[in-house]
């Protein structure tokens, strides 16, 4: 058991259900990602569709608030913060010079909790109705009274999963960045991906467990009949509005430093330069995570909080913009005098720094209290945290799946089709969302479903939905780009952009299985940049060739994340009568939550009673091309 | 089969044998984050009770309900589990397995002691005194707080209990010492979070 080839190697589907191999475990998260920003987009889609033209009745009320909800929760949650984290499993480890994350069972964990996490959430649709109260499901709106379907505990007891899932990975990151760095590789030295992942997790570990207690504070009024919230039984209200925000706003940055992160790879890359005022960018990341944590309020200015708090709220909203110019003036440094390429990766980063610089304004413009009485609730707030989160995050998340493709895959992305998808993305996004701006300053509510003729409304909702369905054809030719580009062979050069800077690009394209053969020195910032500089074409290796410790692979975290989710069901359906007298008696009788409780500790328990040594590989085994997926 | 990561160069186990590996150091690292993150969830437990701890919506109060000498005993209990985990921990420094065994098991039965007083207040709360989950804004975060607590000594029993049942099995070794170490790290932060429910919730609670 102990030794060495004695591990069971699966393949096929089992291979993917107990991989913990990060650069698998990535490809997981990126299908599921994309899978849920599928059905988000989908749902964006039916949104604009109703709102296309005055008193449209394409849908009704109900299933429009439960569209806006959905949308919300999934993009967030369940579509975008994967893709980051597809991103983070496939690079840091690569850009640390490591053969793995510190934890690979609990990243394994971490992900099948997310994705039970997300069915369960989206099974609500099939199962009595989705959650309707928004996706910052304020109380009362959220409690049984206003919303006395269950799609509410799916919001609340999916949520959960997910988020436990995200904290998992979180920590796991910290812990990798911490102590699996390669010899030489300071903190100083590490690139900007993995300074922005790791501030990152750092927010997703002292964020998520307050949206936990959030959640488990409503599932408890909404199921046990607790009353945190419920104003008649003595529970505030606004309660629910900081300890949601006191994890919200952390949420929109822990989005948008990855996002950061990856602009600052991506233009010193194809600007043939080294990154404008590395030490500045780091600092200011610290900076923006730390004000991060004290800024929630500016989301209840009009809750009535008083003067001071949100003169003081306001003060502080704004001094984030302080450390966010820091770094939009050190990426247009980084391009100043560079040989810039403009590529697809390049293309989304270039256009990242004007579209984000306008989210920024209006964030700005919302910071001032006074104003914000007029701007809250309506589409300019729509406008905004689009401009951040899709010109932001999203155009962040293109342009890193567009540069480290090769990487994670073996194969460029096409050009051409990479230029369509910028055009009709960028030019779809802007048509959609900067209406969005005079809608709101002209009045127009967010979340209503329909509005009158002649208010001046008309002409620019129904551009808003000709961009989004522009939107929609961009990631048409993403798609398609991605299908073309799996009908090549594999085996792109290590480094094919050529001028690739970090250690990732100096392994095989996809990576072997140990990703280093001998885990290299670093000896500065940009380390394979220097060693090229330094005529060399390989990195200097820090250790002799010998065998290679792997972990083994597992089905534990799989089974357990089952048992969370029947677990989940359990709870969320305890009170309810079934037609069934069988289902009412083990639903109602805590059985079924019990059940999925006792699997999930058991096997933890089978997890920590037998030892698992992990296997080697012997050098002799080691590929020099890298090797196969599944 | 366990045996074979025993042994560490000499063939002795190391004085720390909790950081010899890099497992075990990444594991208790990564227990410090975790301690970092259940610190914030236990944050918003508090703040919540003390947003909510006069919201008493005509149910009994806190000055009615809580009896400080139980609560006391609770607290003295806890605290003194803290200290047998402490020897536990110096015990196995010194590579006594026995004794960190008795030491652990001690561990686990002031736990147990402590978890049975809370039990038997909740069950007077509820039973005698109609203070239940449903009462008011007050009974639902007292329940939440402290239940939380306790469902964590719960969970740190089992948890420790699973632990010296492999200490006999497979003995120390660098392998088993981090958990043990880890497992120390929990009970340390479980007391220390009820060093201020005691002080927050009951003492305070007493004062009005
Ligand atoms: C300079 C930086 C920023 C400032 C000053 C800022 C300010 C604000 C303010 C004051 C609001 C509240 C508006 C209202 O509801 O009346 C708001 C809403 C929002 N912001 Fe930002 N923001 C900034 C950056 C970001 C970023 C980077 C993201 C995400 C990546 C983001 C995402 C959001 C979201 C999602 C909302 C709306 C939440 C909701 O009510 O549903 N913001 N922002
Ligand atoms: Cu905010």
């Amino acid at each position: 058991m102990a030794h060495a080839h004695s591990v069971k190697r699966y393949k096929g589907l089992m291979d993917w259900l107990t991989t913990v191999d990060h650069k698998k475990i990535a490809i997981l998260y990126l299908l599921s990602g994309g899978l849920f920003f599928a059905i988000g987009g989908f749902e964006a889609i039916l949104i604009r569709l109703q709102l296309i033209k005055p008193m449209n009745d394409m849908l009704e009320a109900q299933t429009f608030n439960e569209l806006i909800t959905m949308h919300g929760t999934t993009m967030i949650f369940l579509g975008v913060m994967p893709i980051v984290f597809a991103l983070m499993n496939a690079i840091i480890p690569l850009q640390i010079g490591a053969r793995d994350v510190a934890f690979p069972f609990l990243n394994s964990l971490g992900f099948w909790t997310f994705l039970f996490g997300g069915i369960l959430l989206n099974l609500s649709w099939v199962m009595g109705g989705a959650p309707d109260a928004g996706w910052t499901s304020y109380t009362p709106l959220s409690s049984t009274m206003y919303s006395p379907s269950h799609g509410v505990d799916f919001y609340t007891v999916g949520l959960q999963i997910a988020g436990l899932g995200t904290l998992i990975g979180g920590l796991n990151f910290l812990a990798t960045i911490i102590t699996m760095r390669a010899p030489g590789m300071s903190y100083m030295r590490m690139p900007m991906f993995t300074w922005a992942s790791f501030v990152t997790s750092a927010m997703i570990l002292f964020a998520f467990p307050a949206i936990t207690v959030g959640l488990v504070l409503l599932t408890f009024d909404r199921v046990l009949g607790a009353n945190f919230f419920n104003v008649d039984g003595g529970g505030n209200p606004v309660l629910w509005q900081h300890i949601f925000w006191i994890f919200g706003h952390p949420e929109v940055y822990i989005l948008i430093l990855p996002a950061f992160g990856i602009i600052s790879e991506v233009i010193p890359t194809f600007a043939r330069k080294r990154l404008f005022g590395y030490s500045s960018m780091v600092f200011a990341t610290i900076l923006i995570a730390f004000l991060g944590f004290m800024v929630w309020a500016h989301h209840m200015f009009t809750t009535g909080l008083g003067p001071v708090a949100n003169a003081l709220f306001s003060i502080s909203t704004m001094l984030i913009a302080v450390p966010t110019g820091i770094k939009i003036f050190n990426w247009l440094f980084t391009m100043w005098g560079g040989q810039v390429k403009f590529n697809t990766a390049n293309l989304f980063a270039v256009g990242f720094i004007p579209t984000f610089t306008m989210g920024g304004v209006t964030g700005v413009m919302l910071a001032s209290a006074p104003a914000d009485f007029q701007f809250h609730d309506t589409y300019f707030v729509v406008a905004h945290f689009h401009y951040v989160i899709v010109g932001g995050m999203v155009f962040g998340l293109l342009s890193g799946l567009h540069y480290w493709w090769p990487k994670m895959f073996g194969r460029v992305l096409n050009e051409t089709l990479g230029k369509w998808t910028f055009w009709t993305f960028a030019i779809g996004f802007h048509m959609t969302f900067f209406v969005q701006h005079f809608l709101g300053l002209m009045g127009m509510q967010r979340r209503v479903f329909t509005y009158l003729p002649n208010q001046g409304f008309d002409t620019m909702n129904l551009v808003s939905t000709v961009g989004a369905f522009l939107m929609g054809v961009g990631i048409i030719f993403f798609t398609i780009n991605i299908i073309k580009s799996f009908m090549q062979p594999k085996g792109c050069a290590n480094d094919p952009w050529e001028d690739g800077r970090t250690l990732e690009w100096t392994i095989p394209s996809p990576p072997p299985e140990y990703n280093f053969k001998q885990i290299p020195l670093v000896r500065g910032l940009d380390a394979y940049w220097k060693e090229k500089a330094a005529g060399n074409t390989e990195m200097t290796p820090a250790e002799p060739i010998g065998p290679i410790h792997m972990p083994s692979p597992t089905i534990i975290p799989f089974v357990m994340s089952v048992g969370i989710f029947i677990a989940g069901l359990g709870l969320m359906f305890s009170g309810e009568e079934f037609s069934s007298s069988f289902m009412s008696f083990i639903f109602n009788n805590w059985i079924v939550c019990g059940l999925g409780l006792l699997i999930t500790f058991g096997s933890m328990l089978m997890r920590s009673l037998f030892d698992d040594h992990g296997w080697h590989i012997e050098p002799e085994e080691f590929e020099e091309e890298g090797y196969k997926h599944g | 089969m366990a045996n074979v990561h025993t042994e560490h160069g000499n063939g002795q186990l190391p004085q720390y044998p909790e950081k010899a590996t890099l497992e075990g150091r990444n594991k208790i690292l990564a227990f410090w984050l975790f301690l970092g993150g259940e610190a914030v969830l236990f944050g918003t437990l508090f703040a919540t009770f003390l947003t909510l701890r006069n919201q008493t919506n005509e149910g009994p109060t806190a000055a009615e309900l809580f009896s400080l000498p139980l609560t006391a005993a609770a607290t003295f209990i806890l605290l003194v589990s803290s200290l047998t985990s402490v020897f536990a921990i110096q015990a196995l420094h010194r590579h006594k397995v026995k004794e960190l065994i008795t030491w652990l098991i001690v561990t686990v039965l002031l736990g147990i002691g402590f978890l049975a007083l809370e039990i038997y207040e909740f069950y007077e709360y509820m039973h005698l005194e109609n203070f239940g989950m449903t009462t008011s804004a007050f009974s639902s975060a007292f329940y939440t707080l402290v239940g939380f607590h306790g469902a964590h000594v719960a969970f740190g029993v089992l948890w420790i209990g699973v632990l010296i049942g492999q200490l006999y099995k497979k003995g120390l070794t660098v392998v088993t010492a981090p958990k043990i170490y880890v497992s120390a790290m929990y009970w340390h932060f479980i007391d220390v979070v009820w060093v201020f429910i005691f002080t927050v919730v009951y003492l305070l609670g007493k004062v009005g």
